[in-house]
Formats: C-alpha cells, structure tokens, sequence
C-alpha cells in the first residue's frame, strides 16, 4: 500500500506543482524517487513531528496541498494537539498518511502500533478518515483526496497486502462504503488491512451455506449511513472487523449509526481488545492472539447465526 | 544611530517607504489609544496584563515595520501571534489599522461574536492563524516563509510568543527547523514578560539564557527595550541580524505596562479591569505621555 501511495502521489505531482511531502524521518525504500525528483517539494523534517504539522499548516495556509507522512502512531498521536488545532480547527487541506495500521508492525512492539487512531482522528471536528482495504482502494483514495477542502487521514498497511478486487474499476468515492459481495442474511462490514479477513471469511461463511455481504467501508469518516440501512434491510447481522481498538473505531462507529438511524440490525465487533500486546509477535501471530484470523471470523459468526 | 534597511531593501517594502503614507505615524500615540481601549475591553476576560505588555511591539511592527496595507494582500507581511491569549491586544490594532471595524471590538467575549478569546483565523480581517495553544505559531509562520522563499516572495512572516511559551518543546523544534531552511524571511519575538500562568518565568527556566539558547540554535538574535519604539523599530529594520538564518528580537517588556498600580503583577494574567478603575487607569494612561 506504501507503494501505491507514493505511485500515485507521483502520479500527481508530475501533474500538480502545489504538492508538498512532509516527512518525520521515514520512508526508507519508499520516498526516495520522490525526493529525487522533486527535490524542492520534499522535506524531511526530522524526528519533530509537532514541528512538521505546524510546518504543513503554514504551507497549506500558502496555498499547498501538503501530504504528510510517517507510521501511524506518529503522524495521528504524537502529534495530535498539532493536528487538532492547526489543521481541524483552522480546516487546512493537509493529508495525513499514516502507514503500519493496527500490529502491521508486530514485533516492533505497541510504540509502534496503531490501534487507537482511527479512534482518536475521527472525534475530530472536520477531519475525514480512510482506511483503504487495500492497494487499489488506496491509489483512488489518495487521488480522491485531492479534492478534500479539509484535513484528511489515510491510514496504510505496509507491502503485499491482498486485494479482493479483480482490477482497478471499483466504484470508489469518498464517504461511500463499497459492496465488495452482495448478499443477505449476514453483513461483513471491514475496513483496512481486515478487509482480505472479511472476504476470506465469507468465503468460508459461503461453504457452509450462507450468502454473506462483504462491504469495504474504507471512509470511517464520514461513514455511509446509506449503506449500512441498506445493509441492515437485508441483513439480520452485521460483523464489523478491524485491526483495531474495539473501543472507539469501525464497530463504534457502526454502532453509533445503528443507534441514531435505528437499524433493525444486531450488530457484532471483531477488533483488538483493550490491551496493548502482551507478547512480542509478527502481524499474523498477534492477529490469531485477538481472534482476527478469517477462520476464528467465521466460528463466531457461525455461532451467533446459529442463534438467531 | 542610522536605521539599517537590512537586505530586503526595495521601494515598497517598508511601511514608511509607502506613497500614499509618506508622514511618519505618530505610534506613542496610537500605543497608549490601543492600551486606554484595552483596559475599556476587559472588563470582563482574563490576560489583561498579556495583552498590554506587547503594545509596543504591535504597534511598531504594524505602524512602521511591515508592509501590509490590506490583509488580503498576497505580498503582504504576515504576523501571527502565538501568545494567542494576547488577541485582544491584536484584534485593538487590527481595528487602528483599519481592518476591522472600531465597533466590532465592542463584541469581545460577547455571545455569538467573532472576537474570541483567543483568536480564530479568518474570524475577522486580519487574524491569520487560530492560536491559543501555546507553541504552535513558530512553526506556522516557519510553513509560511518557507512558501514564501520557495515561491520567490518577498513578504517577512513575523510571529510573537510568550517567554513562558518558549518552555513548549515544540517551539525549539521549529527553530532547528528553521535555522536548517535558512529562513531568512522569520522573524520572532519574545515578548520577556517575566511573568507566566503560575509563577514567575525565571523560577522556572532561567532567563539570562534566552540569547544564549537560539544563537545556539542558529538564530540571530537582538535584545531590545520592548517598550521603546526607536529601539523596536532599528532591531526590525535590521534583519536578518544573520545572512541565511532567521532573526529572534528578545523584547524586555513589562505585563500591564502602562497601568502603574498593575504593572508587573502576576495576577494581571487572570484578572480583569475592575469598573470603577477603567477612567483612572485611562487617565494614566495620558500622563504617561
């Protein structure tokens, strides 16, 4: 996904000489092309992530369009009063790209994970949340969000993520969910990196006679409200999953929708308890940990189906 | 002494350097109009003594210094004031300047206003950045003259912080930052109160060592009296105090300057003008002339 973040922000950078990129340090094997070729666009900002934000504000309020970059903990929490203040409250078009969602860095430890920043960015006033499902939904969101008045946050995996699409011709938009499979009964809704889970584990729903829906709701904010009551017409279950806190992410805001908007819908929430990790452990270990793998998916699903 | 044009010098540029503006203003005038209608704004509201203290160093920067005749000039000088607890103290001048409507000011505070306490960009003509939060100016205003340089502009960015301020880590991140793109065009000031929220600044951090601390950082750096307007205005006139590297002016001001019975008192932070005080502080005011 960093590939097609940097892919396509080249892409429109050759095109759009406002484009700034910030970065805080990272990017090895990433940023390089682009800092060879624009060599005037590109600053690393050092390890100063406070300094960065404000930096990109002042550029934005100068008429940039300023992506700004490192891993997630570091460009949405260290930084976050920055990000509150100079750019929710004053409404700048400033992205934030955040790579490493949820244990992508597994043994690195919990400093450099991310599972409370969908969390944290989506209480702010004016910001908009995407957690692309995967390369292709990243490289339209990225492109999508140049048209984005206010601040954004887009939130990356790492490399070799999966994509559940066949090619590119998806109807991406933001603020609108994408029905990756249709069906009823049962919803799957992901967002992220878990996106592959959900459809993995509906394919499995699917061997054992089910028709489940799968939905990428890569925009958590604004969320597709009419997505979800479409959903929730022909569904009698919907399973958010994330990689992620279920404290205050993709399920929460699900919830929140099915409680204003009423939904005729039991809702379940696959995610990261409130912990932080307890052992070292790669993404796919830690994943098994918090019940996040496609086949752990389909046993809880299977049960609460069975109860309905 | 002679006043040094510095290297920025080109028709224009300089407020007096202005056509239509040729006469000198006379800014004690304009400082003590602004102070006598702060102590009218707050009689309700807190950071009185805040506000007063950078008088002299607003009313230079906007009356002598910086080249902005309108605040949707592209070319214009910026300033931001970090201290952004002193906005009543920007929103006074912005309305001397004619920016804002003198009547507006009456809406400090007031329900459904736009004069916050704190001020809010774009909230009115003028105010170009939302502070409040202290240690975030610095790196605004290093965004805006880094646009600026890139882009082959002229304008200055000024940006004005507190001395309890420059205790935010984030504001010495910004002066690496900087110092390393040779941001000749920023210039800061510390308005050297000596006085914070809760105590006394050299009973937290030594202020002997402000000058110390940003040369090290890379910084030019002039300390000047920061109620005298001839001293202000040679210290502007003179950057950058080093070629290729932004320019700090450490102003030694005093909180409440102006008000004898509050000058230098610590609870001048919070406090509001009481009533019955408002004539007999104005009235002060004019003696001091």
């Amino acid at each position: 996904m960093r590939q097609a973040f940097i892919n396509t922000l080249m892409d429109l950078a050759d095109r759009d000489d406002s484009i700034y990129l910030l970065t805080g340090d990272a990017g090895f094997t990433i940023l390089e092309r682009f800092r060879d070729r624009y060599p005037g666009r590109y600053y690393n900002v050092g390890i100063a992530e406070a300094a960065m934000i404000g930096l990109a504000a002042g550029l934005a309020m100068s008429g940039k369009t300023v992506y700004v970059y490192s891993i997630v903990p570091f460009v949405t929490m260290r930084c976050f009063e920055q990000v509150r203040v100079d750019l929710c409250y004053q409404k700048l078009p400033v992205k934030l790209i955040g790579v490493g969602q949820g244990v992508t860095y597994g043994t690195a430890g919990a400093t450099h994970h991310a599972i409370e920043d969908i969390a944290v960015m989506r209480v702010l006033p004016n910001m908009t949340v995407i957690c692309p499902g995967g390369p292709i939904e990243t490289k339209k969101a990225v492109a999508a969000s140049m048209d984005l008045e206010g601040p954004c946050y887009i939130r990356l995996g790492k490399s070799g993520e999966p994509t559940v699409y066949p090619d590119e011709n998806i109807p991406f938009a933001i603020g609108r969910g994408i029905r990756v499979r249709e069906g009823e009964g049962v919803a799957l809704v992901a967002t992220s990196n878990m996106v592959p889970t959900a459809a993995e584990a509906a394919g499995l729903l699917e061997k054992e006679g089910w028709n489940p829906e799968v939905i990428s709701m890569h925009t958590v904010k604004p969320i597709d409200r009419e997505l979800l009551a479409a959903t929730a017409a022909r569904c009698s279950l919907i399973a958010t999953v994330e990689e992620h806190s279920l404290i205050g992410g993709l399920g929460s805001a699900v919830a929140e929708v099915i409680l204003a908007d009423r939904l005729p819908v039991r809702l379940i929430t696959f995610g990261i308890p409130d912990t932080y990790a307890p052992v070292a452990g790669s993404q796919e270990y830690l994943r098994e940990l918090f019940g996040l793998l496609p086949e752990q998916v389909l046993s809880v699903i299977r049960e609460e189906l069975k109860d309905s | 002494m002679l006043a040094k044009r510095g290297r920025f010098s080109s028709p224009g540029f300089f407020a007096d350097d202005n056509p239509n503006d040729r006469k000198r203003v006379n800014t004690a005038e304009i400082s003590r109009e602004i102070r006598q209608r702060l102590v009218r704004m707050h009689q309700k509201g807190s950071h009185f003594g805040s506000a007063m203290s950078i008088v002299d160093i607003l009313t230079v920067l906007y009356f002598r210094v910086m080249n902005i005749s309108s605040p949707d000039d592209p070319g214009r000088d910026r300033f931001i004031l970090s201290k952004g607890h002193a906005a009543s103290a920007w929103y006074t001048t912005l309305a001397r300047k004619g920016f804002v409507d003198e009547k507006v000011l009456d809406t400090y505070l007031k329900d459904g206003g736009q004069l916050y306490g704190h001020p809010v960009r774009f909230g009115v003509p003028g105010v170009e950045a939302s502070t409040g939060s202290l240690g975030h100016g610095i790196n605004i205003a290093a965004g805006i003259a880094l646009a600026g340089k890139n882009d082959g502009k002229k304008y200055r960015v000024y940006v004005l912080m507190g001395d309890g301020e420059i205790q935010e880590g984030s504001v010495w991140e910004g002066a690496i930052l900087a110092a390393r793109l040779k941001l000749d065009n920023l210039v800061a000031i510390v308005d050297a109160n000596n006085l914070q929220g809760f105590d006394r600044v050299e009973n937290i951090q030594p202020i002997g060592t402000f000058r110390k601390k940003w040369e090290a950082f890379g910084w030019g750096v002039r300390e000047v009296d920061g109620h005298d307007h001839g001293e202000l205005e040679r210290a502007f006139r003179d950057v950058p105090f080093i070629p290729g590297a932004p320019s700090v002016v450490i102003a030694r001001t005093t909180k409440c300057k102006g008000v004898k019975e509050m000058e230098g008192c610590f609870e001048s932070h919070y406090l509001s003008v009481p009533a019955e005080k408002v004539e007999c502080f104005c009235r002060d005011l004019e003696d001091d002339e």
